[in-house]
């Protein structure tokens, strides 16, 4: 399998770390214990295209949003983390 | 010459004669042989005994689906089991043993498992050895294992060495027959960047075998202008001895390179054998088609032989199979073999055609000849170890033939060489007029051309190969190919499927797991229809041929008995390799002190010149203890090194923790979310021990932090933790909070760093640092941390922390500084009796001190459980805090952390103990925690530990009981306060 970071080109899947489902998104400080379970726990199982988080510790170290087709393994798209680019970014 | 050896032709050296052996006796053969085409020219019939039934068998192929012709190649270190003879060039000094018989080939033993035939048929196994149970182990499976077996493994390490490599190309191409060669050659002419991947040892694959005429011209003189083309061309690549084996995600290919196998010893430098992953845009599959037989009673008798490889045994390997052959066909291209047989000078005793009827062409063959043409199948086959005898036919018309012959020839057809088209799971799919399966759905980026397209004519295999070489090219980015396609006649096919002959013995579907057509038929007897049943049940295309010979065959009679079409009754499909892998070329160079890389401190070749014994602490060696002279055990090592610590000044290696800089304006921010503790407040010039949780409110790490600058500081993590801590922070800066102005960097390796404690560490440092730097209590107090001037002038960083519990710094210097930092601290301690110490007198100091760790860190446990709650701000957010609240993460029985000792002082404690209440009897319902690190203390002499106790807070200076099961062990120990020694604090202040 290949990645193609966005940064250092395609490379092979043995350079990255597979976290997991992108879609989540960490609720704000005080949001409760049930916002913060549902994004601890709470997972699709997709079979077909999704988000994934992906990092690049055998290359750049950028953390990289790609989507991926679960039934085929075909990247459709990896993309940087918002900063993955060395600048802060507005939130 | 040997005695079937014709006297002229094939692509053999005649002048280049090779010593071989074979079970010990020894023969010759030529430069070009195969050690089956040499076993061959050297008369022999016999080469193995069966998986099963330890039947006799021959040579059935000539390629890598071989089934019944596995030796043992090699002897030592480098002898290889289940090796086929088919595949192994021979070299000068091979030695081959043939496997799975004792005493010897033509006396086995065990071939009386053939009279017990009728009871080992499929699905014996599974229903014979089911009772009694206990029996298994001890009786049943080394019973099997013995009668049922293929090669033995080498005894000793192989002494050979292999290699993995990548490769990158436009165009793989598998394969360099007519339909490969043309695919390369269009491709190359295109401008694209070519690797061309041969199984074999030459190019041409079936036109070595075959001949034939290109372009006018002999075969063998296109294949070698094309070879000659293509080795003029600088982005082509031509890897023989080469088979593609697997395809992967992304156009990934891997293939496996016999580099040295055709040589008793490797070079010197050189690996055995290279395992490659090509990464190329496009793929071509060539792999050609493997002709399959057609089973009939006896048709595993020595000398029983497809078709195609009587015809490359003739023509390349100028090596006669048979001096009297008969040809069972059901096919045209079958009758190719009389040709050869004729023109080589052997005799045919008959052809039985399958078919009612043959061409004129062949009618006139047979009067050259002078053989019959019997329309019918062959049922009966004798002559047992021998090889065969005779070949009895049954006839259209009812009537019954016997002929003399020392060799059958079989051609049932030809199955494309589906396998590397099925990786991705794409079905084959059935072809009525060709009665086989052709490649299904494709992986992407993947052509098939030629027969493994199930296009089987030369000028075809010719026309699609330049076709796909064209196609993968352009897809590839490259213009056109010149020039023209080939041109080769379309010689006609004419099969008329015919899988099986009824006859009164086995007939032999799977000849490596001793499948037979009644195996089949019992199957579908018992329920086992569908092919995936068939084929777990029978074991049918189970073995390491993968049943390139009988799957088509085995499905095929599995149809005719349920009545459904074969397209309806499908194929299994395959899975990577193609050809069996040695272990060796998976692991490459990843094996013995190689196998992971070693990471080791800067003052690692100090500690060795000091003797000091390693510990393995992920990827790093640490120094563990340093035994001296005259020392019995490592307790008295160990004890040792606290005592002199705790009286005067010890140093040790720290440098494996993670160090990570954190920079940028906000990166106090940054780490008030990533602790849970406050950093945004701490000093500059001062250090804090901070927690970091997961998410999920459970304890991730911990470590010291310090604030060397207003916007930067200087992170510390475990030994354990450190890369994942950095892929932690990653996360949280790139994506959870992008808004903040930081960035880190890992800066583990940069800095050598060393505590140094004891009450003489400031005696031992004013020699080592500026004497303009003020080290005193008040100068440079407890968990101060700033950068200092030593002396000669290098600068380094101080840090005065302590995990011994004594009077301690940190002092980190320039990795390349740390060797020589090691040798100095020795030197300038060398007054104050400094002594060096490892892992483990650090880890007897922080259980006196009740400091947790690794084994108290475990995944399970939260900040209270580790008694640091009140670290847990209320006035922010951090990573972790939600979910940390959950009513069972703080709940008041929770197991926590509590000190243990011995009730009885001279026992020895052992982590990993259960605790339960006080003479509670061992349960599951009474098991209240366990012990979860222990020591012998030298301060309070006597063994002492850290447990992880339900409510242990409230319960110190009970008495409990500690049940080790491992050991078979009770006895009773007393919870108590879990710091050991100066619970004030005192020696680590002053």
């Amino acid at each position: 399998m290949r990645i193609n970071c966005p940064f250092c080109g395609p490379r092979e899947n043995g350079e990255f770390t597979y976290l997991g489902d992108a879609k989540p998104v960490r609720p704000e400080g005080g949001a409760g214990e049930e916002a913060f379970y549902d994004y601890v726990y709470l997972r699709d199982n997709v079979a077909g295209e999704m988000s994934e988080w992906w990092y690049h510790g055998g290359g750049c170290r950028s953390w990289l949003k790609a989507v991926r087709n679960t039934v085929t393994h075909e990247f459709l798209s990896v993309e940087a983390a918002p900063g993955a680019g060395g600048k802060a970014v507005q939130k | 010459m040997s005695s079937h050896r014709t006297a002229s032709g094939g692509l053999i050296d005649r002048g280049h004669s090779l010593r071989f052996s074979f079970d010990g006796e020894s023969m010759t053969g030529q430069a070009g042989d195969t050690l089956a085409s040499a076993l061959i020219a050297n008369g022999v019939k016999l080469v193995g005994r069966s998986f099963k039934y330890h039947r006799p068998r021959g040579i059935f192929t000539a390629g890598s689906e071989e089934p019944n012709a596995l030796v043992e190649l090699r002897s030592g270190g480098r002898r290889e089991p289940n090796t086929r003879a088919t595949t192994i060039e021979l070299f000068d000094g091979l030695e081959a043993t043939s496997q799975n018989r004792w005493p010897s080939l033509k006396h086995d033993f065990l071939s009386i498992n053939q009279l017990a035939s009728p009871i080992f048929v499929a699905g014996f196994y599974y229903k014979t050895f089911m009772w009694p149970a206990k029996l298994w182990e001890s009786f049943y499976e080394p019973m099997i294992r013995r009668a049922a077996g293929l090669g033995r493994a080498a005894e000793t390490a192989d002494p050979d060495h292999y290699e993995k490599a990548w490769a990158h190309c436009d165009v793989v191409i598998a394969g360099s027959g007519p339909a490969g060669l043309t695919a390369a050659l269009a491709a190359g002419r295109a401008g694209a960047r070519v690797i061309l991947c041969e199984e074999d040892f030459v190019l041409g694959g079936r036109l070595n075998a075959d001949g034939g005429e290109i372009d006018g011209k002999p075969a063998r003189e296109w294949v070698a202008a094309a070879e000659a083309e293509l080795r003029g061309m600088p982005d082509v690549r031509i890897m023989t001895r080469t088979t593609l084996t697997g395809v992967f995600d992304g156009g990934v290919y891997s293939a496996l390179e016999r580099v040295n196998d055709h040589v008793a010893v490797p070079p010197e430098h050189q690996p055995r054998q290279r395992l490659w992953r090509i990464v190329a845009k496009r793929a071509v599959v060539a792999a050609g088609a493997l002709e399959r037989p057609i089973a009939f009673s006896g048709n595993d008798t020595p000398g029983v032989m497809l078709a195609s490889a009587v015809r490359t045994y003739v023509n390349r390997f100028a090596a006669l199979p048979a001096k009297r052959l008969v040809l069972f066909t059901n096919n045209d291209d079958g009758w190719k073999t009389v040709d050869a047989v004729l023109s080589a000078g052997g005799q045919v005793a008959a052809v039985v055609d399958a078919r009612p009827a043959v061409s004129d062409a062949h009618r006139a063959l047979a009067g050259k000849g002078q053989f019959a043409i019997l329309h019918g199948g062959i049922v009966d086959v004798s002559g047992g170890a021998g090889g065969v005898r005779r070949v009895k036919a049954a006839l259209t018309g009812g009537a019954v033939a016997e002929v003399e012959a020392d060799g059958v020839a079989v051609s049932g057809g030809w199955n494309p060489a589906v396998g590397l088209t099925s990786y991705h799971r794409g079905r084959p799919a059935w072809r009525e007029d060709i009665a086989a399966f052709v490649p299904g759905a494709l992986p992407p980026g993947m052509i098939v051309a030629g027969s493994a397209n199930g296009a089987f004519s030369l000028g075809a295999c010719l026309r699609e190969g330049f076709a796909a070489g064209s196609q993968a090219a352009a897809d590839a980015g490259h213009g056109a190919a010149a020039g023209n396609v080939p041109a080769a006649a379309d010689e006609p096919y004419s099969l008329a499927p015919m899988w099986h002959v009824k006859g009164k013995h086995k007939a032999f579907v799977d000849f490596q797991n001793d499948v037979t057509v009644s195996d089949v038929a019992l199957a579908q007897r018992e329920g086992f229809e569908s092919v995936e049943h068939l084929k777990r049940y029978t074991t049918l295309g189970m073995a390491t041929d993968q049943g390139k010979t009988s799957n088509v065959v085995g499905l095929a009679v599995m149809a005719e008995l349920t009545g459904k079409g074969i397209a309806e009754t499908g194929t299994t499909i395959y899975r990577p390799p193609y050809v069996p892998t040695a272990i060796g070329a998976l692991a490459g160079h990843h094996r013995d002190e190689n196998f992971h890389s070693v990471r080791l401190p800067h003052s690692h070749h100090w500690a060795e010149e000091q003797g000091a014994v390693f510990v393995d602490t992920g990827l790093w060696k640490r120094a563990q203890w340093y035994p001296k002279k005259g020392e019995k055990d490592w307790l008295e090592s160990v004890t040792r090194e606290v005592k002199a610590v705790r009286s005067g000044v010890g140093f040790c290696d720290v440098s494996t923790l993670g160090k990570i800089d954190v920079r940028g304006p906000d990166a106090g921010a940054f780490l008030d979310r990533v602790y849970i503790n406050t950093f945004s407040t701490l000093g500059v010039g001062k250090a804090r021990y901070g927690i970091m949780l997961r998410e999920d409110g459970i304890v991730y790490d911990d470590g010291t932090t310090s604030r060397l600058a207003e916007d930067h500081y200087f992170l510390t993590t475990t030994t354990a933790k450190a890369g994942l801590v950095m892929q932690h922070l990653e996360f949280c800066r790139q994506v959870l909070f992008p808004e903040l102005d930081v960035q880190l960097a890992t800066v583990t390796d940069q800095w050598a760093q060393f505590s140094i404690a004891g009450p003489k560490t400031r005696d031992l440092l004013r020699e080592l640092v500026d004497p303009s730097e003020d080290l005193s209590n008040e100068g440079f107090p407890f968990m101060a941390a700033r950068e200092v001037l030593l002396r000669g002038g290098l600068k380094a960083r101080l840090f005065r922390i302590s995990f011994s519990g004594e009077m301690a710094f940190e002092i980190s210097v320039p990795g390349r500084y740390g060797d020589a930092m090691a040798r100095n601290l020795m030197i300038a301690g060398k007054a104050f009796g400094v002594t060096p110490y490892g892992t483990e007198a650090l880890g007897v100091m922080r259980i006196e001190k009740g400091h947790v760790a690794g084994p108290e860190l475990n995944g399970t446990t939260t900040a209270g459980d580790l008694g640091l709650g009140k670290m847990m701000s209320t006035k922010k957010d951090y990573i972790g805090r939600a979910m940390a609240g959950r009513e069972a993460l703080v709940a008041p029985d929770r197991q926590v952390v509590v000190g243990v000792k011995p009730v009885d002082k001279g026992r020895r404690l052992r982590s990993g103990a259960h605790l339960l209440p006080k003479d509670a009897s061992p349960s599951p319902q009474t098991d209240q925690g366990y012990v979860t690190s222990v020591c012998y203390s030298p301060m309070l002499e006597q063994w002492i530990g850290l447990g992880l106790v339900a409510r242990g807070r409230e319960r110190h200076g009970e008495i409990v009981t500690a049940y080790d099961p491992l050991r078979s062990e009770t006895y009773e120990v007393e919870l108590c306060d879990n710091v050991f020694y100066d619970p004030e604090g005192g020696r680590q202040r002053g």
